[in-house]
C-alpha cells in the first residue's frame, strides 16, 4: 500500500483503488502515464473507474508527453497547513496538457494540477512565482514520497519559448 | 425572459408549498454550546415564529460535514415525534436542495411538515475555512491529486475558477470588492450581524491577502451559528401566524460535467448557475427582470458574482459590471444580499439568506426602524447605517446557492 509522509501530511492509496495505485506508481518511476479509453481512444485525467466521453470500463494506461500551457492558478499567500507556511507565496497551477487539448470538446483540456517547483522540485521562491501565470509553458516534474507514490509538480519548460508576460493577478502583494 | 411554460404544470409543484417559519441563534465565535443546543434553539425559534405546536411538525431533515447533531436528537429534545427524517452529508447549495426533497417528502404522503436546519460551530469546532482539524486529517485517495498541493480550502480550490474570469472577461479587484462593500453597507442595517462595519472598495483591497485572488475580506466570516425554516402546503401554511412566502420553483445540487473535478470541463469560469438556469425559471415561471431581490451565496466575493452572471441578471462576462453598478444595494432596482450574507451577517451554509428572503417577502425585516405599539416594525426606507434594510414592495425573491462552481441549487419565492 503507497503510504508516506509528504509536508507533515500522511499521505495513502489503498492497494483497492487500483487506478490511483497505478497512475502514482507510474509518478513514482518519473514516467507519467494517464488511461486510454480502448473504445473511443480519448485520454482522462485524473484517474477514474470509466471514460467520462463513452463509458466504457476499460482502458490502458498510456505514455502521456507531460508539458502544457498555464490555464489558471491559485497563488497561495496565507498557507493553511503548517509546512507550507514558509514556502508562501507558492502557486497551485492547473496546465493544459498539449496532449488532446481541445478535445472531445472546445474548452477541455487535460487539466492537470501541480505546485510550482524548481527544475530540483522545490517550491518556488518568489522570485520564480513572479515569473509565471496564465499562458506560461510548463513541463512536468516529480517530487518523491515514497515507494510507489511521487506527485506531479510544473517547472518552467527551458526549452518553450515562453509568453512576453504571463497573465498574472493585477495586484502585488508582498512584492509578488 | 419570462419563460413560456403552463403554469399548472403539475411536476413542477410551483406555488404549491410554503415556508412558514424561520429562526436562528445568535452569530458568535465561540458559542461555547453544542451543535445539538444550537440546532435546538434555532428550530425551537423558528417554530415560535410560525407559531406552530410541536404536534404539528412531523419532518425533519438537516445537512452537515459531520460537524452537526442529527435530527432525532433535536427532535427529542424538542418533543416532536418524527414521521419523517433525513440527515445528509453537505455544505453550501444543500438548504434550497433540501428545501425541494421536503416538499417531495410531503407530496409522497410521507409527512405534513418539515423543519430544514443546519447547526455548526463553523469557528470553534471545525472551522469552514479548512484550518485546525481538516487540515491535520489523513489523505488518501483521490484528495492526493489536490491536497498534497496545498489545495485544500474552499478559497484555495476555487481561486483558478476566480483568477480565470478575470483573465477572460478583464473583471478587476476593485470590481469584485463591491460586493462586499455592498454587503457590508448591508449589514450595518441588520443587529444580528456579526460585522456590521461598512467599508469601502480600499479597505477591501488593503486587507491581506490570502490566495490570490482572494483577500481576507473577500471572504466570508465563520461563525458559530445555527439556523432553521418550516416548510408545509401552501394551503396549511395561512393557519399559521406569518404571511408565508410561497415556493415557486427549486432546484438541488444542479451539476456541470466533470463534478469531481470541474476544471476538466471549461469554460472553468462558468459556473453551475449555467445549468440551473434551465430549471429553475421555467419551474418558477419567471426570469430575471420579475426578481425583486437576490440571495447570492457569498463564501466569497466571486461567488455572488459568477452566480448572477450565470443565472442570466447580466450577460456574461458582465458580471464585474453588474456587481460594481451598485444594483445590488438597498434602495436600487435588485439588491443583493440584503442581511449582510456570508460575508458579514455569518456564515450559514446558505440558510441565512433564505431566512433573510423570507423576512423581506413578509415586509418584516428586523432592522433597527422602530416598532409600533402592535409590534409591527415601521420601515423607514432610509438605507443608512443604523437604520432600515426593508426592500419595499419585495414580491419575489431568488436564491443562488453555491457548493462550489461545479454544484449549486436555486429557490425562487413569492409574497402569500
Amino acid at each position: 500500500m503507497p503510504q508516506g509522509e509528504y509536508r507533515g501530511m500522511n499521505l495513502t492509496i489503498l492497494d483497492i483503488d487500483h487506478e490511483n495505485v497505478a497512475y502514482f506508481g507510474h509518478c513514482a518511476e518519473h514516467d507519467f502515464h494517464l488511461q486510454k479509453c480502448t473504445a473511443c481512444g480519448l485520454l482522462r485525467y485524473p484517474p477514474g473507474t470509466a471514460c467520462p466521453w463513452c463509458q466504457n470500463r476499460e482502458f490502458e494506461w498510456t505514455p502521456v508527453e507531460a508539458r502544457g500551457t498555464v490555464h489558471s492558478y491559485g497563488e497561495v499567500h496565507q498557507a493553511i497547513q503548517t509546512q507550507f507556511r514558509e514556502h508562501a507565496p507558492y502557486m497551485i497551477l492547473i496546465v493544459d496538457l498539449d496532449t488532446q487539448k481541445g478535445e472531445p470538446s472546445e474548452h477541455e483540456a487535460l487539466r492537470v494540477a501541480g505546485n510550482l517547483v524548481t527544475p530540483d522540485g522545490e517550491l518556488a521562491p518568489p522570485e520564480l512565482v513572479k515569473q509565471v501565470g496564465i499562458g506560461s509553458r510548463m513541463r512536468m516534474v516529480f517530487a518523491d514520497v515514497a515507494d510507489g507514490l511521487a506527485l506531479p509538480m510544473w517547472t518552467l519548460d527551458e526549452e518553450a519559448e515562453q509568453p512576453d508576460e504571463p497573465w498574472r493577478y493585477p495586484q502585488e502583494y508582498n512584492g509578488v | 425572459m419570462t419563460a413560456d411554460v403552463d403554469a399548472t404544470a403539475p411536476k413542477y409543484l410551483r406555488d404549491k408549498y410554503a415556508i412558514i417559519g424561520v429562526g436562528e441563534t445568535t452569530y458568535t465565535r465561540g458559542s461555547n454550546l453544542t451543535t445539538r443546543a444550537l440546532g435546538t434553539w434555532a428550530v425551537k425559534n423558528a417554530m415560535e415564529d410560525a407559531g406552530i405546536p410541536a404536534s404539528e411538525v412531523d419532518g425533519m431533515m438537516s445537512y452537515s460535514n459531520n460537524d452537526s447533531t442529527p435530527s432525532p436528537m433535536i427532535a427529542g429534545d424538542l418533543g416532536i415525534r418524527l414521521n419523517f427524517y433525513m440527515d445528509v452529508y453537505g455544505g453550501g447549495s444543500s438548504s434550497e436542495a433540501l428545501i425541494g426533497l421536503a416538499i417531495g417528502a410531503i407530496e409522497a404522503g410521507m409527512c405534513n411538515t418539515v423543519v430544514v436546519f443546519r447547526s455548526m460551530n463553523g469557528y470553534s469546532q471545525v472551522r469552514i475555512g479548512g484550518t485546525g482539524v481538516r487540515a491535520a486529517a489523513p489523505i488518501g485517495g483521490d484528495a492526493v491529486h489536490t491536497a498534497p498541493y496545498g489545495w485544500l480550502s474552499a478559497g484555495q480550490n476555487f481561486s483558478p475558477s476566480f483568477m480565470r474570469h478575470m483573465y477572460d472577461y478583464g473583471t478587476t479587484p476593485e470590481q469584485v470588492a463591491m460586493v462586499k462593500v455592498i454587503h457590508s453597507e448591508h449589514a450595518s442595517n441588520n443587529p444580528k450581524a456579526y460585522y456590521k462595519q461598512r467599508l469601502t472598495v480600499d479597505d477591501v483591497l488593503n486587507s491581506r491577502m490570502i490566495v490570490k485572488p482572494l483577500h481576507l475580506l473577500d471572504c466570508c466570516v465563520e461563525t458559530d451559528n445555527a439556523t432553521a425554516v418550516i416548510v408545509t402546503r401552501a394551503e396549511r401554511a395561512y393557519d399559521y401566524r406569518n404571511t408565508p412566502a410561497r415556493i415557486l420553483g427549486v432546484a438541488g445540487r444542479v451539476c456541470k460535467p466533470r463534478i469531481d473535478m470541474h476544471f476538466q470541463h471549461g469554460p472553468i469560469s462558468t459556473v453551475a448557475g449555467y445549468y440551473i438556469k434551465d430549471i429553475i425559471w421555467p419551474n418558477a415561471g419567471v426570469g430575471p427582470e420579475d426578481i425583486d431581490l437576490t440571495g447570492a451565496y457569498d463564501a466569497f466575493t466571486f461567488t455572488s458574482m459568477l452566480q448572477l452572471e450565470d443565472y442570466g441578471f447580466c450577460k456574461k462576462g458582465e458580471g464585474g459590471d453588474y456587481v460594481s453598478s451598485g444594483i445590488m444595494r438597498l434602495g436600487n432596482e435588485r439588491p443583493n444580499n440584503t442581511s449582510g450574507g456570508h460575508l458579514c451577517e455569518g456564515y450559514t451554509h446558505g440558510m441565512n439568506m433564505i431566512i433573510e428572503n423570507v423576512r423581506q417577502l413578509r415586509g418584516e425585516v428586523d432592522d433597527y426602524c422602530p416598532v409600533d405599539d402592535q409590534g409591527r416594525r415601521q420601515h423607514t426606507f432610509d438605507y443608512s447605517g443604523g437604520a432600515c434594510r426593508q426592500v419595499p414592495d419585495a414580491n419575489i425573491s431568488m436564491n443562488l446557492g453555491w457548493a462550489m462552481p461545479g454544484t449549486g441549487s436555486s429557490m425562487v419565492m413569492r409574497k402569500g
